[in-house]
């Protein structure tokens, strides 16, 4: 098991190398530049304002001064707030995106995952076309859509919640609901479609012909199986949720991380664009490597000792 | 095995546990509204824009300006329109107009400190110093100051520009050549006295000091007392300011929420008195400007256009350039708009002042260009002239835009016009904003959207742009009697001046190497119980004498 945790961990390690490269290039491939301005930069000002940067440098060099940065963890300063580092707009940044994504996440696992099983178990009842209908429209409605619409009915109209901020507990309902919508649904039908197919399984009958419980029967045996897809698609999800939505933070106005994804596209900002993305995609290899280790505690199938030969 | 289910979770959530616990310790009740009436009078504004920075000398930008008119002052202010005196109580002129002495008056940092010349010294050649790198640098190429431009392209030492201190408190400017808008050009944000020492804090390089409250010192009616990224900033009163007894809000909590439907519902609840013209979504305000008395429109000093490509075959007849520029009703597009803008016949806003006080816009007319459709039938005649009777064997091209809602709008407005009134086709293409940017500035366009803002109160600072050379002449017009007219217009004042700044926009019109279509309007709410603010002709907002009434 521990050769196998190695041979992961370079593997997360090449990954985020190649996927920091990709983007690198392809950031300075497209044109304009962190100092393109509608008025454009007098020549001098913007000699001094590439040296500054190091701008001026070949790309080959660029590209090396940042890797090296990055393996210290300096990611440089930022271009479009000026004075202020990447790392200083992570760590200030970070917290409230966390605390949104992390609220999300445990309203995902324990509202969806239960949702899911008990819709199955009341498969073509009322509850069960209930609670699918509600998943297909939390699927299908944009995130965008309801955080504009709980802006509108409960800020605006009903005055329940505050329009922007994290200032108190209320504030977190918007943003949690807008930002967990389609996985809360998602993991709802997935949980249902998947714990169906694990109740027709022939281990089950046995289990039902040995005389279990009902209960034990789906606590022990069914569950357990049928999350195995929920947990590899919750992986992913939470390394998404925990770094944040561009949309909900930007609709109500949260000072986080998740705007910064999209801003410093448009804004050319190369360092915090490098900076957010291979944060996120750390925290994705993680997430993939944590999905793989809970396999192991779920199903006795899987074995990380085979893989490895 | 219930129990390495659990285990299993707890796994999953282990991490984002690990990274929150991590981070900064936050304030968790952050306090939006303070209601105690006995309490400090606080102001609850939205500028919908994490400025980039707020260092005067750095900054270019009018959100940044926004927080800088109201955190310093610099020799005089401009409010209305109006000059009046700011740190300097009194100025003199010298008999040829070259020499500016302005009295300072005694004045303190808000750290308590003596503000002196010297202070404003090293804050003009810090901003006009080439290692500043400060992105509006280039508004020294504008001042006729002695040496001011080639200190800002490092051909001579800073030594050698014409300011400095006589004395604490007196500061004088040597000019090239008179210059009419030289004393009004001293209330911009890029003319801010800064304190040296904080300055070059080793903890506030890059203007972080302007950012970092423990180092913020400033000369204005507020100072910044927290600040945090993305997400908003306070300002409290500076009672060391000279005028402090005229300022009456305690405390700006000032909010960067760039959302217009969000910054709007949060006015309308109440959270905010004073709302940025970003906050307001444009669906609403057509009914705003017909319903609110809350709202207020102004105009902004800047114009709306587009650009021929000046160096293609196809636009060599100005016959053809013209009948396209003729062929527009603007007033539709303006009422479509229904932001309040202004048709552009020429390419000079209202709002300047000549010499003889009529307002130059009104006085240069319409050079024949309709504001409604009055000019269609002479625009069909000219393109008929031209060879293209009905639009009959005209090249397509392509119009470029930058893409956003409203440019589009626009631009199938113009498109429709051209085709139903001149028969002619042209296809649409918008590209992401630093692309287009690129795509312009390399002139690989047919025609393309224009916008220019002016940063002095003189017709000079819009007309400038179509010299040739120009880092802004987009279209790369270039006729050397138009070249003329303006280095005339440089190097005069009064009558002079504006005779050759008339002469140069008569030249503009008559080649056409653009199509003007609207200009600008800036527009905000401010809640009816906000008094005593003002938005200077630059469109700077200014809460030094603010107070709340009930």
């Amino acid at each position: 098991m521990r050769s196998y945790f190695v041979r992961r961990l370079i593997y997360s390690m090449l990954t985020i190398i190649i996927i920091a490269t990709v983007t690198f290039f392809m950031m300075h491939s497209i044109p304009g530049g962190p100092f393109t301005r509608e008025r454009p930069v007098p020549p001098e000002i913007m000699r001094v304002l590439n040296e500054k940067y190091k701008l001026d440098q070949p790309l080959y060099m660029q590209y090396l001064d940042y890797m090296k940065g990055l393996f210290t963890f300096d990611l440089g300063p930022s271009f479009s707030k000026i004075g202020i580092s990447v790392n200083e707009l992570i760590i200030e940044g970070f917290p409230s995106t966390a605390k949104v994504g992390f609220v999300a996440c445990v309203l995902i696992v324990i509202l969806g995952v239960p949702i899911g099983i008990i819709s199955a178990l009341k498969q073509n009842k009322p509850i069960d076309y209930l609670v699918m209908f509600m998943a297909t429209l939390g699927v299908t409605i944009p995130s965008f859509v309801i955080a504009s619409l709980m802006i509108y009915f409960f800020a605006g109209k009903l005055g329940w919640i505050p329009p922007f901020g994290l200032s108190t507990a209320a504030s977190y309902f918007g943003p949690v609901i807008a930002l967990s919508g389609y996985s809360l649904s998602f993991v709802a039908r997935l949980t249902r479609s998947s714990m169906l197919e694990v109740l027709r399984q022939d281990y089950i009958r046995t289990a039902r012909a040995n005389g279990l419980r009902e209960w034990s029967v789906i606590s022990k045996h069914a569950v357990k199986n049928a999350l195995i897809p929920v947990v590899t698609y919750l992986g992913p999800t939470i390394a998404a949720l925990m770094t944040g939505s561009f949309v909900v933070e930007r609709i109500f106005a949260i000072a986080g991380i998740g705007r910064y994804f999209v801003e410093s596209v448009s804004n050319r900002d190369y360092t915090v664009i490098m900076g957010i993305t291979v944060m996120y995609a750390a925290f994705y290899v993680l997430m993939v490597l944590l999905v793989d280790i809970a396999y192991a505690f779920i199903d006795p199938r899987i074995r990380f000792e085979k893989e490895s030969k | 095995m219930k129990r390495n289910l659990f285990l299993t979770l707890i796994a999953l959530f282990m991490i984002p546990v690990l990274f929150i616990s991590c981070g900064k310790k936050e304030e968790v009740a952050e306090v939006v509204m303070e209601e105690a009436p006995a309490g400090p009078v606080v102001m609850n504004w939205n500028l919908a824009a994490d400025p980039k920075t707020i260092d005067p000398g750095l900054n270019g930008a009018s959100d940044g300006g926004d927080v800088i008119s109201n955190t310093f002052e610099g020799l005089v202010r401009e409010r209305s329109g109006e000059v009046v005196p700011g740190i300097a109580k009194s100025w003199d002129t010298s008999a040829d107009g070259k020499v500016i002495t302005f009295h300072l008056r005694e004045s303190k940092w808000s750290d308590g400190s003596p503000l002196t010349a010297h202070d404003f010294v090293y804050g003009w050649k810090r901003a006009m110093d080439p290692a500043t790198a400060s992105e509006y640098g280039w508004i020294w190429h504008y001042t006729n100051v002695v040496n001011a431009e080639a200190a800002n392209n490092g051909d001579v030492s800073l030594d050698e520009v014409g300011i400095r201190a006589v004395d604490d408190l007196t500061f004088e400017v040597t000019l090239s050549a008179p210059t009419d808008y030289f004393v009004s050009l001293t209330s911009f944000y890029h003319f801010m006295p800064v304190k040296q020492s904080v300055v070059e804090d080793p903890a506030g390089t890059e203007g972080l000091w302007a950012k970092t409250p423990a180092l913020a010192v400033s000369n204005g009616a507020y100072k910044l007392t927290s600040y945090k990224v993305g997400d908003g900033m306070t300002l409290e009163k500076n009672a060391n300011y000279w005028k402090a007894d005229k300022t009456g809000l305690d405390k700006i909590n000032v909010k960067f929420i760039d959302s217009a439907s969000t910054g709007y519902t949060a006015y309308q609840a109440g959270e905010f008195d004073f709302l940025d013209g970003l906050s307001v979504p444009p669906a609403e305000i057509s009914k705003l400007i017909a319903e609110n008395p809350e709202f207020y429109v102004f105009p902004l000093l800047g114009t709306y256009y587009y650009n021929f490509n000046m160096d293609l075959p196809l636009w060599e007849d100005s016959r053809v350039r013209r009948a396209m520029a003729y062929a527009i009703d603007r007033e539709q597009i303006v009422e479509t708009l229904a932001q309040g803008n202004v048709p552009a016949a020429g390419f000079v806003p209202p709002g300047f002042p000549d010499d003889k006080g009529n307002d130059f816009f009104k006085t240069a007319g319409t050079y024949g260009v309709s504001l409604g459709s009055e000019s269609i039938a002479e625009a069909q005649k000219l393109l008929a002239e031209a060879g293209y009777p009905g639009g009959e064997g005209f090249p397509k091209f392509t119009l470029l835009y930058n893409t956003s809602e409203g440019h589009q709008l626009v631009a199938q407005m113009v498109q429709e016009m051209w085709k139903t009134n001149l028969g002619i086709e042209c296809t649409l293409e918008n590209q992401e904003w630093a692309v287009f940017q690129d795509t312009r500035k390399e002139g690989d366009y047919e025609i393309s959207r224009g916008g220019w803002i002016t940063d002095f109160l003189d017709p000079m600072g819009l007309l400038a742009i179509f010299v040739d050379g120009n880092d802004y002449n987009d279209p790369n017009y270039n006729n050397p009697e138009y070249n003329k007219a303006m280095a005339e217009a440089s190097s005069s004042y009064g009558e002079a001046h504006f005779k050759a700044l008339y002469k140069a926009q008569d030249i503009l019109m008559k080649d056409m190497p653009i199509v003007p279509v609207y200009h600008y309007t800036d527009y905000f709410l401010s809640s009816p119980k906000v008094k005593g603010w003002d938005r200077s002709m630059l469109g700077q907002i200014d809460f030094t004498t603010a107070y709340l009434a009930e």
